[in-house]
Formats: C-alpha cells, sequence, structure tokens
C-alpha cells in the first residue's frame, strides 16, 4: 500500500466512522421509548456520588418496570468526569445524537452551569436534583433547567443558623470550601446567624482537595469561638472531621455541618469522628417516617449501603418526574406543556414522605429537619432529626423581591449584618 | 492574616516528614535512573490502599506498612522490568509512559475500591492527642515526625555505609563509569527503583492515614514530590529533606498567611528555582 | 534537492488531504458529529503548537494547554463580563496568550529535556491557580458563561467553516514557520545544542522567539474554543488538558504537522465512542500511552513514513 492509498483508506475511515452513528432526525411518536440522558462523574474526584446519582435514578426506574405512562424508558448514562467541558460534549452528544427527551442530572455546579448554558439555546429539558447554584431558581433562571427534588445552596443552613442562636451560641467560625456552592451555604448560614445576633468570628477558606487540614484546625483551635460551622464535602469532608477530631477540638468546640458534611457518602467510611454532628436538610436517612424507613431499607438491600444525598435525590427526582409523565398521559412532546406541567406538579408518595411543590422560582420548599449523626441498631452511623424546621423556602422569611435586589453571595458578599 | 505558633510549625514539620518519605524515593530514582517517574504519586495512592486493606484485614497496622511497601516494590519490579525496559535511554518516552501507567494505576484503583474516602486504622497506642509545652497535639502526627527523620537517617546509612548505597551514588555521579567497572548496573537500577516504589507504598499507608485516602490523592502528592525534587536536585537525599521542610512549612505558612496565594507558594518557588538553577539547591550537573 | 520537493509535494497533499475530508464532512454528518469535527480541528491546532517545540526544537510542553485556555478565558470574560465584541476578543485573547507565552519562554529558555517539561508544567499550575482563587475576574470554579457567536459565524455549519479556515491558514503559517531559516535552526538546536552555539547561533534568543510564536498558535486555538464552547472554567486551563495535547502530537507522530490531525482526530473519537460504553476512559488513555510509547513512539504518520522508507 502507497502513501496516497494509505491516506487516502485513513481519510474514508476517518469519515465512515463519524457518519457511522449517523441519525436522522425522526417524528416522535408515543409508541417509542422515552429517552432520558443522564449525566454523572463516574470518574474523577467525585466518582463515589456519581456511582449512587445512577443508583438511585436507575432504582427507581426497575421499580417501575421501566415504563412511564405506558412508554418504554430508555436510561443513556454518560461520565462527565466532574468537568464542566467534558459535560458539555457528553450533553450535546445526549441531545443531538441520541436525541434524548430530555437531561437529568451531573453533580458539582460546575457541571451543571456549564449544561444549563447549553440547554438554555435549545429549550431541552433539564432536570437538577443536586446543582444548587443559587441564581439558577433566583436570579438568572432558565425555564428549562427544573430543580426537580433539589434545593438552593443557601436555603439549607438558615435554619442551622436560627437553632444555633436557640442553643445561645454567639461566636461561630466558618471553614469551608473555596468555591461558588460553599460560598453560597456559608453566606446562608452567616446572614441567618448575624441578623438574629450572632457573630461571625473568621471565615476560613480551603482549596478544593486540601490535602491537610491541621493549618486550617490550628486557627480555630486558637479563636474563643462557641461553635464551628464547616462545608466540606467528598474526601475534604472526611479528612476535616477525622483531623478535627485527631486535634482534639471534637468534644471541645461543637461542630455543625452543612448538609453534604454528613452525608453518608461521607460518613459511611467514618468512625466515632462523626459522632454528634449537627446539620441540617430535607432528607435525613435515619427519619422514623415510615415512607423514608421503607426507601432506606430498599436501597441498603440493593446497593449494601445507606442512600446518600445523591442516590435520594435522583430517586426522587425521577419519580417526580414519573408523576407528571403520568400525568400527561405519556405525551411529553411538546416541551412547554411539559415543563409548565412539570412546575405546577407536586411529588408525593417520596421517601420524604410528605409532599413537596416548588415556589414560585422553581425551587422546591421542604420541611428541614436538623440532623444529629449517631450509631443506629446495626451499629452504622446515620442522620437522626432532633427538630423540624416546617416549608422552607430558598428565600427564608424574606420576601422574595427583596431578597432578589441583593446581589449573589460570593467569597467578599456574606450577607452578613455588621 | 493569622500568625503562626508552635502548633503551626509542628502542622509543617509532619507533613514535612511524610512528603519526604514519599519524594526520597522519587528523588533516588530521578538522580540514578533519570527518570521522572510520573506514575509515583499513582503508586503512593496505590500503596495507600493496599495498607488500608491490610489493616482492616489484619487489624495489623505493622502488616499493612509492610504489605505496602511490598506490593507496591513489586509493582516497582513489573513497570521497570515490564514496560520501561522497551523504551530506555529515550528520557520523554519513558517519561510519558510513566504518565500512561499513573492513569491505568488510578483507574484500576478506582475499580477495586470505588471512589470513596478511607482512612487507614492506627494502633490504639498512636490515636488521641498528647499535651506538652501548653499545647495539644495528635500522637499520630509526631509519630509520622519520627518515622520521617527514622528513613531520613536509615537512607543516609544505606547510601552512605553499604556497597549497594556506593554503587547507587556512583551511578547518580556517573552510570556508564560504574558499567565501564564491570559492575551490573541493571541490577543496581532495579533494586533502586524497587527501593523507591516501596518507599511510595510505605509512604501511602503513613499517609493515609492521617490525609486519607481518595481518587486524586496522588496527583496531589505527585506535585508536591516534584516541588520538593525540583527544589531539593535529584538524587541528593539532603535536598529531598531540604526541599520537603521548604514545601511543608511554606504549605502550612502559605494556608495560614496567604490563603489567596495557597497555589503560588508551592508553584512560584518551584518555577522560580527551575528557570534560574534548574539542577535544584542540592543537585550536582 | 529531490528530497525537498517531495517533502513540499507531501505538505501540499497533507492540505489538500486536510480540505477535502474535513470540508466535505458537514455534507455526510449530523450536528453532533460536525460539532466532534470542530473540536478535532482546534486541538489539532492547539497540537500542532506543541508539535513545532516538541518535534522542531526538541522541548516538551506541558504548559500550551494553559496558554490555549488563558486566550479562552480573555475571549469570555471580554464578551460576557465586560460585553464587547467577540472580534476584538479573540484579538484579545491571542495577544494576551502570546505575551504570557513570552514570560513561560524567558523563564524556559535556559532549560531542556526533562527540566523543560517540568518547568512547563510548574508554569502551567500557576495558570490554573490563578484561575481558580482569582474568583472574582474568573468565576472560580464555576467558570464564566459565554454570550453565544456573534451572527455571522452563529450556525453551527458557518462556525466549522470558519474554524476550517482559520486553521488551515495556521497550519500553513506553521508549516512556513518550521521550514524557514528560522525553524532550519531549530532543527540544528534540537540535534545538538552545543554545536549550533559554537557556530554563533543565540540558542536562547531562538528557543525565546519559538516559544511565543507557538503560544501564539496555541492563543489562536483556544479564541476558537471559547467560540465552539461557549464556556469556560479551569478545567480548562488544567494540566490534563496540556497532556492530551501533547497526546494527540505524538499519536500523530511528532515532527510531522499533519500528524496532529490525526491525533486530534483519533483521541477525540475514542474517547466519545468508549466512553459511550465504559466508565473506564482513563484506563484506555493510560494504555494507548503506555502502547504509543513502547510500540510506535513517532506516532501513526512518523511510523508510516519510516515504513515507507524502509519500504523503498
Amino acid at each position: 500500500m502507497d502513501r496516497r492509498q494509505f491516506l487516502k483508506t485513513t481519510g474514508l475511515t476517518v469519515a465512515a466512522s463519524a457518519a457511522g452513528t449517523f441519525a436522522a432526525p425522526q417524528i416522535l411518536r408515543a409508541a417509542e421509548p422515552i429517552r432520558i440522558g443522564l449525566m454523572a462523574p463516574l470518574s474523577g474526584v467525585v466518582a463515589a456520588g456519581g456511582r449512587e446519582i445512577v443508583e438511585g435514578f436507575n432504582m427507581y426506574w426497575e421499580e417501575r418496570g421501566k415504563k412511564a405512562a405506558g412508554r418504554a424508558v430508555e436510561v443513556i448514562v454518560e461520565d462527565d468526569a466532574g468537568n464542566p467541558d467534558t459535560a458539555l460534549q457528553k450533553a450535546r452528544r445526549l441531545v443531538e445524537q441520541a436525541k434524548v427527551d430530555f437531561l437529568f442530572g451531573n453533580l458539582l455546579a460546575n457541571t451543571g452551569l456549564a449544561v444549563a448554558s447549553y440547554v438554555k439555546g435549545n429549550g431541552v429539558p433539564y432536570f437538577i436534583p443536586v446543582i444548587a447554584a443559587d441564581d439558577l431558581t433566583q436570579r438568572n433562571r432558565i425555564k428549562n433547567v427544573i430543580r426537580v427534588a433539589g434545593y438552593t445552596a443557601s436555603q439549607m443552613p438558615r435554619p442551622l443558623a436560627d437553632w444555633a442562636l436557640k442553643q445561645g451560641y454567639k461566636r461561630i467560625a466558618t471553614i469551608s470550601q473555596d468555591y461558588t456552592f460553599g460560598h453560597e451555604q456559608c453566606a446562608g448560614f452567616a446572614q441567618v446567624f448575624t441578623e438574629g445576633g450572632g457573630q461571625i468570628v473568621a471565615q476560613l477558606w480551603n482549596p478544593l482537595n486540601t490535602a491537610d487540614f491541621s493549618p486550617y484546625i490550628g486557627q480555630l483551635g486558637d479563636l474563643k469561638i462557641d461553635a464551628v460551622f464547616a462545608m466540606e464535602l467528598g474526601a475534604d469532608a472526611s479528612r476535616f472531621m477525622k483531623q478535627y477530631s485527631d486535634f482534639g477540638l471534637k468534644g471541645r468546640i461543637p461542630l455543625l455541618g452543612a448538609q453534604n458534611f454528613t452525608d453518608q457518602s461521607v460518613i459511611r467510611t467514618l468512625g466515632e469522628e462523626c459522632d454528634g454532628i449537627i446539620s441540617s436538610a430535607h432528607f435525613a436517612e435515619g427519619s422514623d417516617n415510615p415512607e423514608t424507613q421503607k426507601f432506606v431499607k430498599a436501597y441498603s438491600a440493593k446497593y449494601g449501603k445507606m442512600p446518600s444525598l445523591y442516590g435520594f435525590s435522583h430517586y426522587s427526582g425521577a419519580m417526580w418526574v414519573d408523576q407528571v409523565i403520568e400525568q400527561l398521559k405519556g405525551d411529553i412532546s411538546n416541551r412547554d406543556v411539559f415543563i409548565d406541567a412539570v412546575l405546577k406538579s407536586q411529588l408525593t408518595n417520596s421517601p420524604l414522605g410528605r409532599p413537596v411543590r416548588f415556589d414560585d422560582y422553581g425551587n422546591p420548599i421542604y420541611d428541614v429537619y436538623i440532623r444529629k449523626v449517631v450509631k443506629n441498631k446495626d451499629g452504622k452511623y446515620w442522620n437522626v432529626p432532633i427538630e423540624t424546621y416546617p416549608a422552607v423556602s430558598q428565600f427564608w422569611t424574606y420576601k422574595p423581591e427583596d431578597y432578589l435586589k441583593n446581589p449573589p453571595f460570593s467569597r467578599d458578599n456574606q450577607g452578613i449584618k455588621k | 492574616m493569622a500568625s503562626l505558633n508552635l502548633v503551626q510549625i509542628l502542622n509543617g514539620l509532619t507533613l514535612a516528614a511524610l512528603l519526604f518519605i514519599v519524594a526520597s524515593g522519587f528523588t533516588l530514582i530521578f538522580g540514578l535512573l533519570r527518570i521522572v517517574n510520573l506514575a509515583h504519586g499513582a503508586l503512593y495512592l496505590f500503596g495507600g490502599y493496599i495498607g488500608y486493606s491490610v489493616t482492616l484485614g489484619t487489624g495489623n497496622f505493622v502488616l499493612g506498612l509492610v504489605a505496602s511497601m511490598l506490593f507496591v516494590a513489586f509493582l516497582g519490579l513489573i513497570i521497570d522490568q515490564g514496560l520501561l525496559r522497551f523504551v530506555r535511554g529515550f528520557v520523554l518516552r519513558e517519561v510519558l509512559l510513566t504518565l500512561g501507567v499513573a492513569f491505568v494505576l488510578n483507574d484500576i484503583a478506582l475499580v477495586i475500591w470505588g471512589g470513596d474516602t478511607f482512612s487507614v486504622q492506627i494502633p490504639a497506642m498512636l490515636r488521641g492527642a498528647v499535651r506538652f509545652a501548653g499545647i495539644y497535639y495528635p500522637t499520630y502526627r509526631l509519630f509520622v515526625l519520627g518515622l520521617g527523620i527514622l528513613v531520613f537517617i536509615a537512607l543516609w546509612l544505606l547510601l552512605n555505609r553499604t556497597r549497594l548505597g556506593a554503587l547507587i551514588r556512583a551511578g547518580v555521579d556517573d552510570a556508564e563509569m560504574v558499567e565501564a567497572m564491570g559492575i551490573n548496573i541493571r541490577r543496581v537500577f532495579l533494586a533502586t527503583s524497587m527501593l523507591g516504589a516501596s518507599l511510595a507504598g510505605l509512604g501511602g499507608t503513613i499517609g493515609g492515614a492521617f490525609l486519607t485516602l481518595y481518587p486524586t490523592a496522588d496527583s496531589e502528592i505527585l506535585v508536591f514530590s516534584l516541588a520538593i525534587v525540583i527544589i531539593g536536585g535529584s538524587g541528593s537525599l539532603v535536598g529531598a529533606a531540604v526541599g520537603a521542610l521548604l514545601v511543608g512549612m511554606l504549605n502550612t505558612i502559605g494556608q495560614v498567611m496567604f490563603p489567596e496565594l495557597a497555589y503560588f507558594v508551592i508553584f512560584g518557588p518551584m518555577a522560580a528555582i527551575l528557570a534560574f538553577r534548574p539542577l535544584g539547591l542540592f543537585g550536582r550537573a | 534537492m529531490s528530497s525537498t520537493v517531495s517533502a513540499i509535494q507531501r505538505s501540499a497533499l497533507g492540505f489538500v488531504l486536510v480540505l477535502v475530508i474535513f470540508g466535505t464532512l458537514p455534507l455526510v454528518v449530523s450536528s453532533y458529529q460536525m460539532s466532534i469535527a470542530n473540536e478535532i480541528l482546534i486541538f489539532a491546532l492547539l497540537a500542532m503548537s506543541i508539535d513545532v517545540l516538541a518535534g522542531y526544537a526538541g522541548r516538551t510542553s506541558l504548559g500550551h494547554g494553559a496558554l490555549f485556555g488563558i486566550s479562552t478565558y480573555v475571549v469570555i470574560y471580554w464578551t460576557s463580563v465586560y460585553g464587547g465584541s467577540a472580534w476584538v476578543g479573540c484579538l484579545l485573547g491571542v495577544v494576551v496568550a502570546t505575551l504570557v507565552a513570552a514570560i513561560f519562554a524567558a523563564f524556559a529558555v535556559r532549560v531542556s529535556g526533562v527540566y523543560f517539561l517540568l518547568l512547563t508544567l510548574a508554569l502551567g499550575m500557576i495558570v490554573w491557580g490563578v484561575c481558580l482563587r482569582w474568583t472574582s475576574i474568573t468565576g472560580g470554579e464555576n467558570g464564566i458563561r459565554g454570550v453565544g457567536r456573534p451572527d455571522l459565524i452563529a450556525s453551527p455549519t458557518a462556525f466549522y467553516y470558519a474554524t476550517l479556515a482559520v486553521v488551515l491558514l495556521m497550519t500553513f503559517l506553521i508549516w512556513r514557520f518550521v521550514r524557514s531559516p528560522f525553524g532550519l535552526t531549530l532543527r540544528g538546536i534540537r540535534d545538538s545544542e552545543s554545536r549550533m552555539r559554537s557556530l554563533g547561533y543565540g540558542t536562547s534568543a531562538h528557543m525565546f522567539v519559538a516559544f511565543t510564536v507557538t503560544g501564539f498558535f496555541a492563543g489562536v486555538a483556544g479564541a476558537l474554543y471559547a467560540l465552539f464552547n461557549n464556556f469556560v472554567s479551569p478545567s480548562t486551563v488544567q494540566l490534563s488538558q496540556s497532556v492530551e495535547g501533547l497526546l494527540m502530537a505524538i499519536i500523530g507522530g511528532i515532527g510531522t504537522l499533519f500528524g496532529s490531525f490525526i491525533g486530534a482526530a483519533a483521541i477525540i473519537m475514542l474517547e466519545n465512542f468508549v466512553s459511550a460504553y465504559t466508565a473506564r476512559w482513563q484506563m484506555v488513555l493510560g494504555v494507548m500511552f503506555i502502547v504509543t510509547m513502547i510500540f510506535a513512539p513517532q506516532g501513526i504518520l512518523g511510523t508510516l513514513r519510516m515504513l515507507l522508507i524502509r519500504k523503498r
């Protein structure tokens, strides 16, 4: 084979393999399966959480016999690698090549925001049970990006701040991963805590994947504070708790956490260093609500571990969308009708054991638990509710119109009342 | 801006001790074999996982340490004899090959252990904290500091008091000359790569007990090791020690006093030294 | 001079092939596949910029992904935060990337071999750290969303052909650059730096210019990427971007220029193909690295060239 011949063949191969999966656009008929594109980080630092997204999501559809309103459901899973560029590429692939009816998933805010900016242009419905960036349901809403069974970052820590004030804590320091999700959660806490008369003594920001927390823990130990509020997730959370306990701060200064901090995905591999930490969230795997326990038992039986926030949210998110598809009798061909129906709907029979609805801005309103990490009768740590704040919206007690006039939270704007 | 105190200085020192254990293996391989082993971080993480599983299974921390060292030394043997021998002498091919090895090892670890965060169980006597000079400090970190010093002494004795050590030192200076003297330098190379790898494995288990194990821990450690070797100079034990101290302290000072510059405090000095003293503070051409 | 003539013929063939293959693709593939082809073109340019240094100057860089990403950042920032025109943004992006490349170059000219690799890696990591931490400008981890392309190239097909035109033009410039007397001197430095120095060539000055020029090309690729992706975050400047660019250049064949197109196509298509079936993309990439280094260090095009020469 001479060079010319070779290059020609290579060229043809390139063209052929690129065209290989070419599919002409087809008109969707009711008998066709509903195609769902699910994106999750299956490699990279948050791979464990990504796997649970897929597990929770699949578990729901398997329970339903992979059908919605009589139509078969086909879930196409793509790995976003926790990288926004990859997520964007995969979203394109799912929409333009696999022709999915709607997108679901992603874990990290940066991947979710990348996909959101893509679907903004083409109107494909995109459901985000764990992408919590505040402005997606506040200042920069995108109609087809919907937070089914999701939450807003600053929404959950607010009740915890109120609870902390009631405990008589006056001086609190925060430590958080230095990125938007952390800035927003810390701000939710700091705003309510300072408006109630508390004082935020210091705010430490550690880079993502901080190998050694000792410099930060050393600083926390030197401050004269009543409690620490920590917003870490994944490996950083485990390491922080471990080193907090190693340095003897545990038991000396009470530790409060954002919901991800004591999520099952973090505490299932930990020992007594996570014992007794207080956090706030809409879901608590240790709740005695029968619906919750039914879900926790089923999930544990299937996957050999208790559900994390990621598994729970995607199970419930799938349920929510399924209920709307049933209501529309399987016809989701009109996207506007579909999206409006979702926004008007209520999630019922979910593992929360209570109906959930959206506020006017497309963010769910939840009863939020104050949770404590304790050992269950099997000797495993889980989060048990000790108090409930009913109907907490993303705007807490503020008027939405007034609230939205303020600039979005950042590292420098923590909503702290001086 | 917060200030430094005894606790923070100890934090820097104990991190430095761990980094030294890992980086000493890296610098030996770099110095003698002239290979920048980009799989060194992956070996660290893999060793940590092995140490975690063995410690969990047997309930014995020392067994975990030994198992991780042996297993990772074995991995070092496979990489050297199974892969690197085919690209011997082509520096860049060697480097890029080890990068491929790192990808593969990390993915295998992800398959076996999943992506959850683990920490190696430590024996009861090392748990808790001790009180001295008015401060309260974790016993285990002091143990790491002691172990780091011990490893330094052991390596120093090995290099300066044994025949193998003499050959390694001679090899770092001029491998061809050693070969010309009728010594099988390949065997020395192999021993060094296994020794270097086993130090990464040891570091993995030691570090896994207080820094925890998770995907991407490998690249964080690798970057620290690179910085240390570049600052200290390749193949120099003292260089690695000084580099580790500098990096450990800079990391702590950076996080306490200049949180905005957390990344710059490591890479800034590294780039400056590379540009103006490419062979490092203690390196020889 | 026959070999020179054949080299020119060979390059002309390369141009024609790229033009024909990539020019006709939109006629036969779906919109998604066209976006993949678009990405291939952009990354081929990045790979070529790395190839110029690696193949013609003997310096393997792990910092070009950062230069690429700086340009992307500037374009997106200029258009979406500052509200400026995309054309001016692209110009600024390329200028800034070239300037940063000149700063990198000032550091990097003194070292070679593995030390060059490590130095460019460290410089790239600094850029990444800055993008991650300088939240007020870069949007931190979340990055910045773009505002879409200008109307003229808004449609995917129009943008695809625009990319093709720009990449072909850049390829031509790179081709001229490596064949110029300056490029020949670079090859001399690659083969023996001391000899060139003793012949009176300013090797440092040559390296400085070469590095800066390749930064320009990486910057052009980065600006195209900004228009393509309409989004930027620290993952655009991270080390794996440099590593992938380098791998593309190596798989295609170091010192072959056109190999970059083959390398970029191989990696990007494989990534799409493999990841649809398995989450083990990292393992595939790693094995590819290992196999290439052991069996085909000259890359696809380089190995073919060798085989052909042997056959004759």
